[in-house]
């Protein structure tokens, strides 16, 4: 394989594993996140919410709040300015809710204070009286007859397709012919699945400050995935054009999709405008469970076909997500759940539908994974039961299978470029194996922190069964169906101090990811300089799109790549101008930027940057676009609908206390292909990161809604809960590097592949280990012990 | 009411301290110390962990009132040079790859901190204990621990040389 970044080198550069700029504040607690944010005369917002998942609005009363000491506005649908409604894909979604509302926890009215206690106090003080309606909570309510709508009047670009005005969007994949391929099967297999509502339980608690502007603008500082988005959703709601809208990203505490939709973005600016003065809004981990959209939960129906030598014939299957009450990015996700239904496998005959609801369950939207990871969950199981019928070993009846580079998608799209999928498979399969009974100590005494239930102390290995299973899953990278999905970065090359420097502006979101670190790596490659800035995201600079979809280090870094290129063109003009006249090499050869210095490809000095630039600056700023794609036909799915595919694969060793259902995961090992790894550590990093968020789905992670009142039963860290130290295993990481040629250096998007395959790797574990069929996630104890 | 405390060694004063403000909400908004965190404000995330009297504590649970006369230490406070100079474990934080988000690292760093006071060499279990009550949302704990051992090493490194 080709590697596409031979010959390339500059200390710190791409392909090293430089440390991260803002490490530095973040360990001194010097960083500022939006919740650090403040300002003289600052209010504090706070958000009355619906204790109703369905009702009426019959009166709102706000009299009494207003009248007390220390509040300066409060806000109802009533005192919107301008559009009443905002959305990421459809515009559904009420700034404040408009006389109905329909999920527990939707935003009814603001207030502003003085003191963050007073606003809650406040807004205590204000008397909605409520009417219940009805709650649709699942396919078989919403899509029965009569049922409430949620939305009756949508005219949306998917309501005229949908089969039934609950459901967002819908979308079929057909491929090869089904019913013929069935006839032909030695091995049928059919399997419901389900998967519960996953939080993206990013620590830093939604959160902005808005502080109004002299011109009649607003400046935001906001901790958000796509800055342009949320001004571009922001503007019209507070009835300002978007030049008035002036957007920084503050510090972001994790996003993992959450941040994709607005959350405060567009109640701090209507506070603020509304007061005159700068208003902060944080959410407390109570209120950040209501204020971002959630991962769908799923029901999943799966039949699998094979011949008895181990070939799939067919795959059919229906995926019902959990869209919640408004869109969201629901039809995106419906769009990758179809696309991506049957998993990295060469499946000729395909019969897929996948959909999203509407419900007056919480909204549902983006989060890490976006529709590959239900599937994922069912299509793994579904492998290893086939397997098991045939009598084979699972990983190997999953490489007879796997796709490989020029491999057909279900969509009819061809992939092109590596799929490694059996090599991954056959990686994780080679990794020495942990030792059997860590918590046995020379002692005698178990370790009980090694143990299923640890300090609990609920057993000393009575009971103990190990278990291992595989997954390998197939993620898109960048937005797909169509989206044209660019980002601009401007690049500055300017002597500071008797040196070079780069600077790169770019608007992209750092939500923890580390762009920021690969950004200075590729301007460090490209501009052969020592010292890079990395300036401020904001909204001064071009969109970056979002930090969503394994997207960054592709589109923005391919824009710094490019921004760099043409600042190297120019410099290279200024040199040619100043000092070709005295060196023929500066018209005939090849010339690099490196050290500070041009030089020719042999080698040679011709001079140095400094000496080059002079006074002079060279400025540029370009958006960048990865290849297009195309929608699905909405009736087959047909179409070249992703950018570029991505893979992981693990293996999860567990060990279950089979008498209490207890799960400890002992390890958990991932390899995929990151085409090209330009920073070693934070991949691994990502890559440990996602496959830690997979098995906290796998054995913890759900928000219970309940089905009788539609209300969140647990929204604390107290009762959602989330992998700990303990709960989290050795993660080892094998790194394949395989180019995609038509990628900037070759990379491949990582972050969320090792979140798909993890899931069905522990929940395989303790199928093995228990001989239990779990059909559900997250696995609770009591589907391990039937009580 | 006012509250009087130390923090980081040097005495400060809070004023106008409603009586059920938390040591956190104090810190953060009254002293102008937003190192620590506010990523659960119900003691199960340990991101606003700081030392009381040199034991950790999460700040969001304790109230402003009971930190009257006592001493506090918070992630600014660990780089006990000033002027720049970070502590060992702050830099094997970097230095480790355990800083993606950043949000629950100056309660980590407290708490390892902490540890390291107490048990200069410990081994992984030791680790994990100590740091089980820190959720981390990025990093899935491996270049956390990596850190924590990295700090070890160098500490045992350094007594030896």
């Amino acid at each position: 394989m080709r590697d596409l970044t031979q010959g390339i080198r500059a200390r710190g550069g791409i392909g090293e594993s430089t440390l991260r700029p803002d490490g530095t504040l973040k360990v001194s607690g010097e960083f500022a996140y939006a919740s650090d944010l403040w300002h003289e005369d600052m209010l504090w917002g706070f958000t009355l919410r619906s204790p109703h998942a369905h009702a009426r609005i019959l009166s709102v009363d706000v009299t009494e709040a207003l009248r007390t000491a220390g509040v300066h506005a409060v806000m109802t649908h009533d005192d919107l300015p301008a559009e009443t409604r905002y959305g990421l894909e459809i515009k559904d979604t009420p700034v404040l809710a408009d006389g109905v509302v329909r999920h527990h926890g939707e935003p009814v009215a603001l207030v502003a204070a003085d003191h963050p206690e007073t606003a809650r106090r406040a807004a205590a003080k204000i008397k909605v009286e409520y009417a219940q309606l009805p709650v649709v909570t699942d396919e078989k309510t919403a899509t029965a007859p009569g049922a409430p709508l949620l939305h009756p009047a949508r005219d949306d670009a998917h309501a005229r397709h949908s089969p039934h005005p609950n459901i967002v969007h819908r979308q079929p994949v057909v491929r090869g012919d089904v019913a013929a391929a069935r006839e032909l099967a030695d091995v049928v297999v059919r399997g419901e699945y389900e998967m519960g509502m996953q939080d993206q339980a990013f620590l830093g608690p939604e959160s902005g400050l808005a502080v109004p502007a002299e011109d009649g603008g607003v400046d935001l500082y906001i901790s958000t995935q796509w800055l342009h988005a949320d001004r571009r959703q922001v503007a019209p709601v507070i009835g300002l054009p978007e030049d008035k809208v002036r957007m920084t990203l503050s510090g972001v505490g994790g996003a993992f999709g959450g941040r994709e939709d607005l959350s405060m973005q567009a109640h701090a600016c209507l506070l603020a405008l509304r007061t005159g003065k700068p208003v902060k809004i944080v959410y407390n981990r109570f209120e950040s469970f209501f204020g971002h959209v959630h991962r769908h939960p799923a029901k999943l129906v799966y039949e699998h076909g094979a011949t008895r030598d181990g070939t799939l014939l067919y795959v059919r299957c229906r995926i019902v997500l959990d869209g919640g009450a408004y869109a969201s990015s629901s039809p995106a996700v419906v769009g990758n759940a179809a696309s991506l239904a049957v998993g990295p496998y060469v499946v000729d005959n395909v019969d897929v539908e996948a959909l999203a609801l509407y419900t007056n369950n919480p909204p549902c939207g983006a989060m890490r994974g976006f529709g590959a990871v239900q599937a994922c969950f069912a299509y793994e199981a579904q492998m290893d039961r086939v397997a098991a019928e045939l009598g084979m070993d699972p990983v190997e009846f999953r490489q007879r299978n796997a796709m490989a580079q020029g491999a057909v998608m279900p969509t009819g799209q061809v992939v092109d470029s590596p799929a490694p999928v059996a090599e991954l498979l056959r990686r994780v399969k080679a990794m020495p194996l942990p030792p059997e009974r860590q918590w046995e100590t020379a002692g005698g005494a178990p370790d009980l922190r090694a143990l299923p239930g640890g300090l609990s102390n609920t057993t000393h290995g009575e009971g103990v069964v190990r278990g291992i299973g595989y997954a390998v899953g197939i993620k898109n990278v960048g937005f797909s169906e169509g989206f044209d999905d660019y980002s601009t970065a401007r690049v500055r090359l300017e002597v500071v101090g008797g040196e070079p420097v780069a600077t790169v502006h770019t608007a992209m979101a750092e939500v923890g990811q580390g762009g920021v670190t690969v950004h200075a790596q590729i301007a460090r490659t490209e501009l052969g300089v020592a010292r890079v800035t990395i300036n401020p995201a904001d909204t001064r600079v071009g969109s970056a799109g979002s930090t969503s979809a394994s997207r960054q280090t592709y589109v923005t870094g391919g824009a710094v790549k490019r921004a760099c290129e043409a600042v190297r063109e120019e410099v290279l003009e200024l040199g040619r101008a100043r000092f070709g006249p005295y060196h023929p090499a500066w018209a005939t050869a090849e010339l690099l930027l490196e050290d500070g210095k041009v030089v020719t490809d042999g080698g040679e000095v011709l001079a140095d940057l400094v000496d080059v630039l002079e006074d002079a600056y060279v400025e540029r700023e370009l958006e960048w676009r990865h290849r297009p794609t195309e929608p699905f036909d909405l009736r087959t799915g047909q179409g070249r609908g992703h950018v570029q595919y991505s893979f992981a694969a693990h293996r999860a060793v567990v060990e279950v206390d089979t008498e209490l259902g207890l799960v400890k995961v002992v390890e958990l090992a991932c390899a995929q292909d990151v085409g090209k790894a330009l920073n070693p550590l934070s991949v691994t990093g990502q890559i440990q990161g996602g496959s830690t968020q997979g098995l906290g789905l796998a054995v913890m992670e759900e928000i219970v809604v309940d089905p009788a009142t539609a209300k969140v039963r647990n929204p604390s860290f107290t009762d959602y809960l989330i992998p700990t130290i303990l709960d989290t295993p050795a993660i080892p990481v094998d790194i394949l590097e395989l180019a995609d040629e038509h990628a900037p250096y070759g990379l491949r998007g990582v972050g969320e592949a090792p979140t798909l395959s993890s899931t069905p790797a522990v929940v395989a574990a303790i199928r093995q280990a228990t001989g239990l069929a779990v059909r559900r996630v997250p696995v609770r104890p009591e589907h391990l012990t039937g009580t | 009411m006012r509250v009087n405390f130390t923090v980081n060694g040097r005495p400060q004063q809070a004023d106008d301290v409603w009586e059920g403000e938390s040591l956190l909400y104090v810190l953060r908004e009254r002293l102008g110390l937003p190192g620590s965190k506010n990523a659960c404000e119900q003691g199960e995330c340990g991101s606003c962990t700081v030392r009381l009297d040199g034991v950790p504590v999460c700040a969001c649970l304790v109230a402003a009132g009971q930190a009257e006369g006592r001493e506090v230490v918070t992630v600014e406070g660990l780089a006990a040079g000033g002027q720049g100079e970070l502590a060992p474990v702050q830099q094997a934080f970097i230095d480790a790859g355990a800083v993606q988000c950043g949000f629950c690292t100056p309660g980590l760093l407290v708490v390892a901190d902490d540890l390291l006071a107490h048990t200069p060499q410990p081994s992984d279990a030791d680790i994990r204990e100590a740091l089980s009550g820190n959720l981390c949302r990025c990093t899935g704990y491996e270049k956390i621990l990596d850190a924590v051992r990295l700090a070890a090493a160098r500490a045992g490194a350094g007594q030896e040389g």
